[in-house]
């Protein structure tokens, strides 16, 4: 690996806390749930067990044009959303073959998609069935494939250097971004856009997830079930957004001046070769991916003031994790699970959560995490509940950890 | 057999819906590729969508000889019920 520097230039996202940055770190630290009875009538149709979700607090189509909405999937569109918002806030201007900010060959993407657009497949598989072939739209190919959002945001922005999609589940935004700084250090781009992005809340995801008993049936009270970490957590809540960040060299950075939120000094990502969805009992592969990422950064534990915990929600993950960290790196950080208010964007939680990791970093600030009332004795962590807690970092850890045992670290420090 | 100046009309409504082009903007002789950046996969649903509203078959062969609006007009004209 080579020294070469990066840094975070610039920050996109839209959630179920809000339609962009500021409104989803204000939901945070105020501490709103983004989790809310799901509006479809497929509910009732299906006598679904779970009726809640964490949908997206600004419709996609009120930042993108109706024409160019319909050719996109609606995770191609809150990935579009997110990389935009974040190439305009490292202070870079749209992109044409007329004007770049960045050398197109020079600048890569990298976003990630736990399942893409399955959405749009079971649509035009409808307009198949009742329609004939005439009815498919001939956009169901590129709207439906996991390397949509990030080809869409490739050709958006002028990138010649390579667009990466990694598909790693629920880890998948945060591998965008790992994947993206190796895109720097090799030598292949000085800037990438980097992170991941995901809507699926349909029948069949929604049933597919409460079939795995993986999922919260607290219908009746929304806003408490997303519940990390506490005794009566039930399971995890799907949401939908996405997250990207500007990655660049830093000596491109300094040179014109840009803001620097946080510097990326490490990564690990590893796989635990176990089950294709429980955690190793013993957390080896979680536990790796964090001390990479120290070593990576030239660091030790002790430096590690802060862990974004990737914690669902689930019974058996969060005790795993939280096992995982105390191994990896110890009880001192001061420990946050943002998915309690976010509830879970599958390819776009490792981004959005990379991004309140740097966000706690430059602010000097950790959220709470929501509902946590009674933390669970084997957590034997120190977990900011209640109010948000001031803390001076100059390390922290955002962990992403996915189906298919997939485990990602992601170590930023104070620019 | 519709009116030209209908056919017209109605095309633009299409092309309008699929490809955000403003239907004043939608003229006989403007080529469909160059002047309206319209991309294959939009011609493939203007075509779908003037099939059924016109009651004409639009052949893929065909199709790829529509180049103006003005040769989708006259096609539509000739070939409608």
């Amino acid at each position: 690996m080579s020294n070469i520097d990066v840094v975070i230039t610039g920050l996109g996202a839209t959630t179920p806390l809000g339609g962009d940055v500021a409104s989803t770190w204000d939901g945070l630290l105020a501490g709103r749930s983004g989790v809310r009875a799901i509006e479809a009538d497929w509910v009732e149709k299906f006598d679904l067990p779970v009726k809640i979700g964490a949908s997206l607090a600004e419709e996609p189509t009120e930042r993108i044009p109706r024409v160019q909405a319909r050719r996109l999937d609606r995770c191609e569109q809150v990935a579009l959303i997110a990389a935009r918002q974040a190439w305009a806030d490292a202070g870079f201007a749209e992109q044409t073959e007329d004007h770049t900010d960045v050398e197109p060959e020079r600048l890569g993407v990298s976003i990630g998609s736990g399942i893409g657009g399955p959405v749009t497949l079971l649509t035009q598989d409808d307009q198949l069935e009742e329609h004939g072939i005439r009815k498919v739209s001939p956009l169901t190919v590129p709207m439906l494939m996991p390397n949509g959002p990030a080809a869409h945001v490739g050709i958006d922005l002028l990138a010649r250097a390579g667009v990466h999609s990694p598909a790693s589940a629920c880890a998948s935004g945060a591998e965008g971004i790992a994947t993206g700084f190796q895109m720097i250090q090799s030598g292949r781009a000085d800037v990438v856009v980097a992170g991941g992005a995901e809507a699926c809340i349909a029948p069949i995801t929604i049933a597919g997830f409460a079939q795995s008993r993986t999922v919260s049936t607290r219908n009746d009270d929304p806003e408490h079930a997303s519940r990390p970490f506490d005794t009566e957590r039930d399971g995890f809540v799907l949401g939908e957004g996405s997250g990207a960040v500007v990655l660049e060299r830093a000596d491109r950075a300094q040179a014109r001046g840009a803001r620097i939120y946080a510097r990326l000094s490490g990564w690990g990502i590893t796989s635990d070769a176990y089950h294709i969805t429980g955690n190793h009992p013993e957390g080896i592969g979680q536990i790796a991916a964090m001390t990479h990422a120290i070593q990576m950064a030239g660091l030790t534990s002790a430096d590690v003031g802060h862990v974004n915990a990737h914690a669902t929600s689930t019974v058996v993950g969060d005790v795993g994790e939280a096992a995982a960290i105390r191994k990896a790196i110890g009880d001192h950080p001061v420990v946050t699970a943002p998915k309690s208010a976010l509830g879970h964007l599958v390819g776009g939680a490792g981004a959005v959560e990379a991004i309140t990791t740097i966000l706690s970093i430059h602010h000097g600030i950790v959220p709470a995490t929501l509902n946590l009332e009674n933390l669970d004795p084997k957590v034997e962590l120190d977990v900011v509940a209640g109010e948000p807690r001031k803390a001076q970092l100059t390390a922290a850890i955002s962990n992403s950890f996915g189906f298919g045992g997939h485990n990602t670290a992601l170590l930023f420090t104070a620019a | 057999m519709a009116d030209k100046a209908e056919i017209l009309s109605g095309l633009a409504e299409i092309v309008e819906e699929v490809a955000g082009v403003a239907q004043d903007d939608v003229t006989s002789e403007k080529s469909f590729v160059d002047d309206l950046d319209i991309d294959s996969l939009s011609m493939v649903e203007i075509a779908v969508q003037a099939e059924d509203k016109f009651g004409v078959k639009i052949p893929d062969d065909e199709l790829a000889n529509l180049k103006t609006v003005g040769d989708a007009v006259d096609y539509v004209a000739a070939n409608s019920k």
